[in-house]
């Protein structure tokens, strides 16, 4: 070596979340950590649950490890799991309670445990007083544990006695458990990922897979290396859409109308599996008559695709051997959610697709423990194990369980999306609320505000202050996923272990254990008397024993040894159940059901005021509310703000251009973003990612509407007008248009300053 | 030899190898890896663009380096400028046929991809190719390239690029369809400029699309949705509280 290069190295980052934070560069770095444990752990982040090491030095998570030996995502990781440690020491993290001592109008103050706990008790005690058991509702998540999401549930019923208990899947996935409890009998993907390999055909309908799911775009390849065929439908040429094998841009809101087109030309070509049929479900007879009326000429102007494309697909899909549906939030983010995807388990049924290698119907869970949390009874109307909290059978074993009597167990519930009437009305005064964001996440957001703001006592457990905690009269602090350890259960129903690598910062508490302490002022101890998280999934596995998703057979060495197990796993030297309906589906007769579903369109169809269609979804950046991703700075810095996606021809005759400011306005309110023209959407379709909050959510502009069945809101579909305006809205006047300038050069096809680049010509 | 191929058919521009990037020990906090959105406004294509490791000519970078700052170890790997030795002329800038070493003016040195030398010459994989969600970046010899079915369905890794009349022979593949043997760059990019817009393929996302009717209209059953009971809001909206979110309270 020439020179001494120690003297080059003066400036040492100081050890922080992030290295820099976008604006300043480190001019060297030569990492001189020195790691004192790698603790396997998966993402706290999307269904998938991607495998990763946490490395940890000096009692401080500093940075992450791909984790080869996890079977799913052999070490893969997406931008959101490679920088998912930087929440764990991030700077905004809540370190002890906050309370308005003042009333609503008050600041958030400091306040200790002691001060904080006794106040919600004797509130809650007094509304409950005044108003009955079920005027305090708990609102729970999906980003928790299973053994959180079970104590959320237990919480509610036993130490508050309310009936109105529900969480934040009821956004995400509750049209899925819908159609497969209607049509299935179980509510879980009915394959593994690793299915994707068997199969000849894959058909994805409302999923945007590359974005959402990043790491299942590995299987999708692989599958095609192998020659199987990928058919996609969305309203957005999506990373998979592009290079599908066909791709069915269609109108959103009509994904019925095609499934039953294509099962119309499936039955017409003879492509049906008759024997599958006789034997293995029932009621065929009334939906083949319906699908006779869907010819793929009439489906197809209903859906906006040319016919041939429909036959097309309808072939490719019967014709395969074996032929996987995958489905997501843009089939189910409707007011007719349920009936899509009872659609989707129709089209599989008719054509024997299901109980063999790569042949089946799932839905891809967009929470991280969205298959754990719709079944171990924080729902509305569910006890755990999806129990029914109506049938008097399972009601008499959970109560025996926890050692209550069944006369005191409430019945069901309202969902997460009806409470929000329910505190307009004052039928719900109190709310508890933790792992969710519906700031955020609710559609039409002002009538949300109005509701949370007008609640006696509104308190949230967050890690983060996030948008709906700035509401909140209390704000205890949360941990993170790394802070505690705890089952999940991803979007192949494989019950996987988060491990603790450290211990919370400050005051923090994890959910848990402030739900015991909580129960245990409530005079409920004796039902929470928890030390571990271990002892919470014990009793959680005696209340799934012999119900549907039995975790029973489920042990913390077991998930270790096996790298997660699949449920139903009844006994504990039964290896878990990878693939379901090998031999019998899920009702008591072991017969799928085949359910007729006529076309409903969506609530709002565009008209001369409104004559575009909105619909919403994901960036890969971010994750849900964007609570967490919006705060680490290298997802920040990728899409930092939203945006309106456009086709080109919609913006010329609107004579917006690229960059410009669209007001875009529906009948529930108005946002102003920028414009991204690009011929990748349909051109009478719009698109906003809604990660973002404030005057930035997109879900100012969502409608309400929901399903019948199960509540999910119509995210996905509503009428809008957009026009430009002359410059950018309030909240983005502060962004310095430097920074605009810098950030459109870092990423050229984000709108975010309104200079096109110009290729130079030589 | 282990080398990565680079499929940008299979890139779903996620950016997951920029972030992983900055997790090496070797640049912790930078990213040496760049992922390019083709054509925005008329497709999602992306394509990652990370050094080659020139073979032959070996490491053009290294060859005009003035001040032999660029390291070209015995496994082939091209190093980044040693900074006790880098001048800051900048010569490796211009030199590399695909424009991958970055300049870092207030650092005074060159950065580029060492192939996470940390981990490589230790037997583990790169942090990109490791971590691409897509396996667009993979990472192996040749042979497992083949063996894992990358090659099947038509697609070709060709690591013989043409500038103009000069070869270059990188360690690392592009993967490209069968009847490809070699990428002549500079064709490409002299085709693309000649003038924009000019010969570039339409986009693809709305070849199956069509006008849409009300399903009264096309003639198919239809059945009204249930009375709802979230109403939708009346017209006038509620004063959103203007100003600044609430600031994170101090500790």
């Amino acid at each position: 070596m020439s020179v001494d290069k120690t003297i080059f190295r003066g400036r040492k980052q100081p050890q922080t979340f992030d290295f820099f934070s976008g604006e300043t560069k480190p001019q060297h770095w030569e990492s001189a950590e020195e790691i004192d444990r790698y603790v396997p752990t998966h993402c706290c982040y999307c269904g998938v649950q991607c495998g990763m090491y946490l490395k940890v030095a000096g009692g401080k998570v500093v940075g992450v490890e791909p984790r080869e030996d996890f079977p799913l995502n052999h070490g893969m990781l997406c931008p959101k799991g490679a920088t998912a440690y930087q929440t764990v020491n991030h700077p905004d993290r809540l370190l002890h309670p906050l309370m308005r001592r003042g009333g609503k109008e008050s600041k958030l103050e400091r306040a200790d445990w002691d001060e904080v706990l006794n106040v919600i008790v004797e509130r809650f005690q007094a509304i409950q007083a005044e108003h009955g058991k079920d005027a305090v509702a708990v609102y729970s998540g999906s980003s928790l544990t299973n053994e959180k999401c079970y104590l959320a549930g237990k919480f509610a019923r036993v130490a508050l006695g309310t009936k109105n208990v529900d969480y934040n899947g009821r956004l995400c996935m509750s049209s899925a458990t819908g159609a497969n409890e209607r049509s299935l009998g179980l509510d879980r993907a009915a394959n593994p990922i690793s299915d994707m390999l068997h199969a000849d055909c894959i058909f994805v309908i409302g999923a945007n897979v590359g974005e959402c799911f990043p790491i299942v775009t590995s299987y999708l390849w692989q599958a095609r290396d192998r020659g199987c065929k990928l058919i996609v439908a969305d309203p957005r040429q999506t990373a998979i859409a592009r290079t599908a094998d066909i791709f069915l841009p269609l109108r959103p809101g009509t994904d019925s109308a095609l499934l039953n087109g294509m099962l119309h030309v499936i039955v017409k070509e003879g492509l049906i599996d008759e024997q599958f049929i006789a034997e293995r479900t029932v009621g065929w007879e009334a939906v083949r008559d319906l699908v006779e009326e869907y010819p793929p000429e009439r489906v197809a102007k209903v859906c906006g695709l040319r016919p041939e494309t429909i036959i097309e697909a309808a072939r490719l899909y019967g014709r395969a051997n074996a032929a996987l549906i995958y489905t997501a939030r843009g089939l189910e983010h409707q007011s007719k959610g349920v009936d899509n995807g009872v659609c989707c388990a129709n089209l599989a049924l008719a054509t024997g697709n299901f109980g063999r290698p790569g042949a089946g119907y799932g839905t891809l869970t967009g929470q991280g423990n969205g298959q754990g949390g719709r079944e171990v009874g924080q729902k509305a109307s569910q006890l755990p194990g999806c129990r029914s909290i109506e049938d008097p059978e399972d009601r008499a074993y959970v109560a025996s369980v926890w050692g209550i009597d069944e006369a005191d167990l409430p019945h069901s519930g309202l969902p997460a999306t009806l409470m929000i009437p329910a505190m307009l009305k004052g039928e719900i005064r109190a709310c508890f609320m933790f792992c969710s964001n519906p700031m955020v996440s609710l559609p039409d957001q002002h009538t949300v505000e109005r509701a949370l703001r007008g609640l006696d006592l509104f308190v949230v457990t967050d890690f983060f202050l996030s948008e709906t905690a700035e509401l909140a009269d209390i704000v205890l602090p949360g941990t993170v996923w790394a802070e505690d350890e705890g089952t999940t259960t991803s979007l192949e129903g494989r019950v996987i272990k988060y491990n603790k690598a450290v211990d919370p910062p400050g005051e923090a508490r994890t959910d848990w254990q402030i739900l015991c302490e909580i129960a245990r002022r409530l005079g409920k101890g004796d039902y929470f008397n928890f030390s571990s998280p271990r002892e919470i999934f014990d009793e959680l596995r005696a209340c799934t024993k012999g119900a549907h998703s039995d975790y029973w057979g489920i042990t913390y060495e077991k998930i270790e040894a096996q790298n997660g197990v699949f449920w139903p796993c009844p006994t504990e030297d039964h290896p878990g159940t990878p693939r379901l309906y090998e031999k019998r589906f899920g009702f008591p007769d072991g017969k799928a059901r085949f359910h007729p579903i006529v076309y409903i369109p969506p609530a709002e169809v565009p008209d001369d005021d409104y004559p575009l269609v909105l619909t919403t979804g994901r960036v890969v950046y971010h994750y849900l509310s964007g609570n967490q991703t919006r705060r680490v700075p290298f997802l920040r810095e990728q899409a930092p703000i939203p945006w309106v996606e456009m086709h080109p021809q919609t913006a010329a005759k609107l004579g917006i251009s690229e960059g410009d400011w669209v007001e875009v306005t529906t009948r529930r309110g108005t946002m102003t973003v920028p414009a991204l023209l690009v011929s990748s959407i349909r051109p009478d379709t719009i698109f906003i990612p809604y990660h973002y909050g404030h005057n930035e959510a997109a879900n100012i502009l969502t409608n309400p509407v929901l399903e019948p069945m199960n509540k999910i809101p119509e995210y996905k579909v509503c009428a809008a007008a957009a026009k430009k305006v002359a410059g950018p809205p309030e909240w983005a006047r502060e962004i310095g248009i430097d920074a605009l300038h810098q950030a459109a050069a870092r990423r050229r096809e984000l709108p975010i300053a309104n200079a096109k680049a110009k290729p130079e010509v030589r | 030899m282990k080398q990565i191929f680079l499929d940008p058919s299979r890139c779903i521009g996620c950016r997951s190898c920029v972030a992983a990037c900055r997790e090496c020990d070797t640049h912790k906090g930078e990213s040496m890896i760049y992922i390019d959105f083709i054509e925005r406004e008329n497709t999602v294509a992306t394509s990652p663009t990370l050094c080659m490791h020139c073979e032959d000519p070996l490491a053009p970078c290294a060859q005009v380096c003035p001040a032999q700052a660029i390291l070209v170890s015995a496994d082939g790997i091209v190093h980044q400028a040693d900074e006790s030795r880098c001048i800051g002329c900048q010569n490796c800038v211009f030199a590399c046929p695909f424009g991958v070493p970055k300049f870092d003016v207030r650092g005074n040195y060159m950065r580029k991809c060492n192939m996470c030398y940390d981990r490589t010459s230790q037997g583990k994989g790169p942090m990109c190719a490791t971590v691409c969600p897509t396996q667009a970046i993979f990472y192996g010899t040749y042979e497992e390239f083949i063996a894992a079915g990358r090659a099947k369905q038509g697609a070709k890794p060709v690591n013989q690029f043409y500038f103009g009349a000069q070869p270059v022979q990188t360690r690392n593949y592009v993967v490209l369809t069968e009847e490809d043997e070699a990428l002549d760059l500079m064709a490409l990019a002299q085709e693309a400029t000649k003038g924009y817009l000019i010969d570039l393929p339409a986009a693809s996302a709305g070849d199956n699309a069509a006008p849409w009717v009300e399903a009264d209209d096309a003639g198919i059953p239809v059945r009204a949705a249930p009375p709802q009971p979230w109403a939708p809001r009346q017209p006038e909206p509620m004063p959103r509280v203007p100003g600044k979110p609430e600031p994170a309270p101090t500790h």
